[in-house]
């Protein structure tokens, strides 16, 4: 075994380690936890980074022991791993910065470091797990890490949003285990493989693979927060800005997300489930996610809640694209997990910035915003059209190129979904808009606090600003081959074919 | 060698626990630290002998069976062994730290600690039911003189009803153990199963094997004869609780089960491996539904305990008339949640201690804030509930992992409803304790901060069972291990 092979243990050791020692150290060395966290946080990066180049180049890193008798621990680097491990690694750096600023002179930072730090090996755990059973196992370890997170304030409400949390996640992960035991009792264990592992099987298969599929995506479902299983998102959001920007865009509901493209692509394989009748029923929760979502979301009238609606129905294109079937539409789908979660961390970011600098939650207190925070306001405003689909930002090329994948296929109804979505996203976007460019301050800020040289401290300004550069670069170099885009359509060239 | 370490093994708990009669307390626990060393170094030695060369038969003194003691040193005896060895001494020393030395009362905590320790090894090493018996009543009159140890007139109250359950239990067995004698003229276990396999008469027999497991099962505080186990659990001090659950009761269940694997052929039925399987799933509910409503923490860890018990018990159903494999696969699952449940368990008492000592209070919501003071005992303690609730990578998972391929391979789809509906409801009492834990709001700003010694052995022994599922096979093959020449199972 040479080195490199242990690259996805080492891609995971990295923050695991960073979390028993962040765990140790005392609670007031804040600078040592900073310089503890930044280093591991690029050291994971670069070794993601290595993985990616060596993936590109036809490499596959992993390793494997056997854990309990007829099932394996599988670590191991694909394409597919690398989208959501990239994709994990690069947010996880500017969420780590943009958390030191925000949480600066709050208490219990250790705690709450220590558990960020979990979340973050568990999620590369889960890009890298190899089997359902590996990629279950770092799924609750991420369920577990999360909880003191949502719950670190500490009030009534964070708690209760943190009970409601865990009675959904932990229920849809029993719901999962259920379905992998079910799976493993009649097909063994089961490798995550390219085109799946029950192409032409048997008609006795066909209806216990129904069944078993349904639970398994039941129990991703909730973390994906499909309809009716979506409850706990909006609630989640009393969390910490940092949190909430992890839960929406990298952790938790990618997770789920993620999990059921593995299902779909790697177990059952997109033309197996297609044969079986399931791809249309996922695709039409999909698309009612997608209207439910953004029909919520127009009458929330605090920030935060109404981007977690949006949440719920965004996460949802990326399983609409997988029913596509056609690889154009697939890599819709699989792009807008890394666009998705690009735009929903700019926007969560910058709500935390109003409500740091100027104690603004609701969105009616935020009229004159934009003079007062500039570069914040770009920043949001860069996010939200590009939720809006607005070309040629990052959001417009997953619906572009989900759009053509549909009519590709003959699925020419998607086209409407796309349609009224986007002409959703706009009618609860612009109204906000409207109110930080347009309108003019009424009343005094709440809680305005000079924090720095800037609008605001340089740690809550340096993130969002990243991430609205990479939503435009996403969106005006699709076509080079290092954009998502690009590399989207190497993982469907290895996944589907051409 | 063997001779050594059979010698060490099974003698000086005896020796210690003389020795450290005589002396006070703090005499006495010098000695159990260095008795403890021993004893952990002669464990392992044993471990490895077994997993290096197999296991064998051993004839105490010389003496061949049937007249003399014979003992059986398989790879499932020498991990419980070791496991013993394990939780023991992690709560010997923190035991050491954390009773009050000048309590006159508490030095009688070590001679009965090692009793308790001899009569384990009896129990695991055992092959005759005589011996078992033995082994089985120096365990439960040291346990029951370790409840007392709390002082308090409820201890006193909690310890009298462990003894009057204990004493009917060991009835039960011993009643059960004559009739066998009557019938075969054989005490060992291994002679009864020949004589049945060669179609001996029967009725009486299935009558004996009904008695002794009623016995045991009392002992073990199986549903519905859980009730002397939480309050016996909940008022002794923690290091004793923590032995009480982690390896006493298991002591009175390795019998049980060892009487059924090898007896369940000709003597058992369809009805009573069903009854043990129900009773045991009841437990897992009822024994959770009730952590999950007590005000007080050693209460909630202690009815935890009566619902992980009934994981066991799922062995009966799934090893009755099935196939060899799935057989095999409920009985590595039995294994694997008895270590792990009393690694975890041992834990969750002592950081549970921890805290209390901490806040002041056992009230599960006088923990507010605590999560500031004392994350390290929190931290085990939680991690010790990943266990009990059964999440990957814990050794729970791997147990109940492999109790659904057992259940799904035999069709009995529903103990399905068991292992996972349990599973949640151990998280919903783990997490009340937590969310009492984060609460901000407390009034209380002084807390007393134990030892670090005292938060370190509960983490050990947290960890030891977190890492317990990615060890797994490993561990198992061990315990698979049977007798080099190729005899018994």
């Amino acid at each position: 075994m040479t080195a490199s092979a242990l690259l996805p243990v080492f891609a995971l050791m990295t923050s695991l380690t960073a979390a028993i020692i962040i765990f140790t150290l005392p609670e007031q060395k804040h600078r040592l936890r900073t310089v503890v966290n930044l280093t591991a946080a690029l050291l994971k990066l670069l070794l993601v980074g290595l993985m990616i180049w060596g993936v590109f180049q036809g490499r596959e890193y992993g390793v494997s022991f056997t854990m309990v008798p007829g099932v394996d621990f599988v670590l191991r680097a694909d394409a597919l791993a690398m989208l959501f491990a990239g994709l994990s690694a690069a947010l996880w750096l500017l969420t780590t910065v943009y958390a030191v600023g925000y949480l600066e002179g709050s208490p219990n930072r250790s705690r709450f470091f220590g558990f960020f730090s979990l979340c973050v090996a568990s999620t590369m755990g889960i890009a890298l797990a190899g089997n359902l059973f590996t990629f279950f196992l770092f799924y609750e370890m991420l369920t577990l890490s999360t909880y003191p997170l949502v719950v670190h304030r500490g009030t009534q409400q964070a708690l209760r949003a943190g009970r409601t949390y865990i009675i959904y996640t932990l229920t849809g992960g029993a719901v999962l285990l259920l379905g992998i035991s079910l799976l493993h009792s009649f097909a063994g264990d089961l490798p995550f493989r390219p085109g799946g592992h029950f192409a032409g099987i048997g008609p006795d298969l066909q209806a216990p693979l129904s069944i078993v599929f349904v639970i398994l995506i039941a129990g991703l479902g909730v973390k994906a927060a499909i309809v009716p299983l979506h409850g706990w998102l909006p609630t989640a959001m009393v969390a910490p800005a940092p949190v909430s920007a992890l839960l929406h865009a990298v952790a938790v509901v990618k997770a789920g997300a993620f999990g059921i493209v593995r299902v779909v692509f790697e177990i059952y394989g997109l033309e197996t489930a297609n044969a079986l009748g399931l791809l249309s029923g996922l695709a039409a929760i999909a698309a009612f996610t997608i209207v439910y979502g953004s029909v919520r979301a127009l009458s929330q009238s605090d920030l935060k809640r109404r981007l977690a609606f949006s949440t719920v129905s965004q996460v949802s294109y990326i399983i609409l694209g997988l029913c596509l079937l056609g690889p154009v539409g697939v890599a819709g789908g699989l792009v807008h997990l890394v666009h998705q979660g690009v735009m929903k961390i700019t926007l969560f970011f910058c709500a935390g910035n109003y409500a740091e600098t100027l104690g603004i939650h609701r969105i009616d207190e935020l009229d004159g915003a934009g003079r007062r925070m500039p570069a914040t306001s770009v920043a949001f405003t860069l996010a939200a059209f590009g939720m809006i689909g607005t070309p040629p930002l990052a959001g417009f090329i997953t619906k572009w190129t989900m759009g053509t994948g549909a009519l590709a296929t003959g699925m020419d109804w998607v086209i409407a979904v796309l349609v009224v979505s986007s002409l959703l996203n706009a009618a609860y976007f612009l109204p906000v808009l409207n109110r930080i460019w347009f309108r003019e301050q009424k009343d005094p800020w709440t809680e305005e606090r000079q924090w720095g040289r800037f609008e605001t401290s340089a740690w809550l300004l340096w993130p969002p600003l990243v991430t609205a550069a990479f939503l435009v670069l996403a969106g005006v170099l699709a076509s080079a081959s290092f954009s998502p885009l690009g590399w989207v359509e190497l993982i469907v060239a290895r996944e589907v074919g051409p | 060698m063997t001779l050594l370490l059979m010698a060490g093994l099974l003698f000086t708990p005896l020796a210690w626990a003389v020795l450290t009669l005589l002396a006070g307390f703090r005499r006495g626990r010098g000695i159990t630290w260095l008795g403890i060393v021993i004893q952990v170094l002669v464990s392992l030695a044993l471990w490895a002998v077994v997993a290096g060369e197999g296991g064998f038969q051993y004839p105490l003194g010389g003496w061949q069976a049937p007249l003399g003691i014979e003992l059986r040193v398989d790879g499932l005896a020498v991990t419980f062994v070791l496991l013993t060895a394990l939780v023991a001494a992690a709560s010997g020393l923190h035991a050491g730290f954390y009773l009050d030395p000048d309590k006159q009362w508490h030095r009688y905590f070590w001679p009965l600690f090692w009793f308790l320790w001899a009569g384990l090894n009896v129990v695991w090493l055992g092959n005759d039911l005589f011996n078992l018996y033995v082994g089985l009543e120096l365990i439960s009159l040291s346990a029951v003189g370790l409840v007392a140890l709390g002082g308090q007139a409820e201890a006193l109250r909690a310890a009298i009803r462990y003894l009057m359950a204990a004493l009917l239990g060991s009835l039960a067995y011993l009643l059960g153990v004559a009739l066998f004698y009557g019938q075969f003229g054989s005490l060992s276990l291994s002679g009864i199963a020949f004589a049945l396999s060669h179609g001996s008469a029967q009725g009486a027999a299935g009558f004996a094997l009904i008695l002794m497991l009623f016995g045991l099962a009392l002992k073990t505080a199986l549903y519905p004869m859980h009730w002397w186990l939480p309050p016996a659990h909940g008022i002794a001090r923690s290091p004793v609780s923590a032995l009480l659950s982690a390896l006493v009761v298991k002591g009175s269940f390795y019998i049980a089960a060892r009487l059924w694997l090898e007896l369940e052929a000709p003597l058992g039925s369809l009805a009573l491996a069903q009854l043990l399987g129900i009773l045991g799933s009841i437990a897992v509910f009822w024994g959770g539904w009730q952590a999950l409503r007590q005000p007080k923490l050693k209460q909630v860890v202690a009815y935890s305990s009566v619902a992980q018990i009934g994981y066991l018990f799922l062995l009966f159903p799934l090893t009755w008339n099935t196939t060899e494999a799935v057989a095999l696969q409920a009985q590595q699952a039995m294994t694997l949640q008895v270590i792990s449940h009393a690694l975890a368990k041992a834990a969750m008492f002592l950081s549970a201690g921890n805290l209390i000592l901490s806040v002041g209070s056992n009230r599960v919501n006088a923990l507010a804030g605590v999560s500031h003071f004392l994350p390290f005992s929190l931290f085990s303690f939680g991690l010790a509930g990943v266990s009990l609730m059964g999440l990957p990578p814990t050794g729970g998972f791997a147990a109940k992992w492999l109790f659904l391929q057992a259940s799904l391979a035999t069709g009995q789809w529903w103990w399905l409803v068991v292992l996972v509906g349990g599973g949640l409801l151990s998280a919903a009492y783990v997490f009340r304790v937590y969310r009492a834990s984060f609460v901000e709001d407390s009034n209380i700003d002084h807390f007393f901060h134990p030892a670090r010694r005292l938060e370190i052995i509960p983490m050990v022994l947290a960890l030891l069972s977190l890492g317990l599922g990615l060890i797994a096979e490993p561990v198992l093959s061990v315990m698979a291990l049977v007798f080099a020449n190729g005899e018994g199972t």
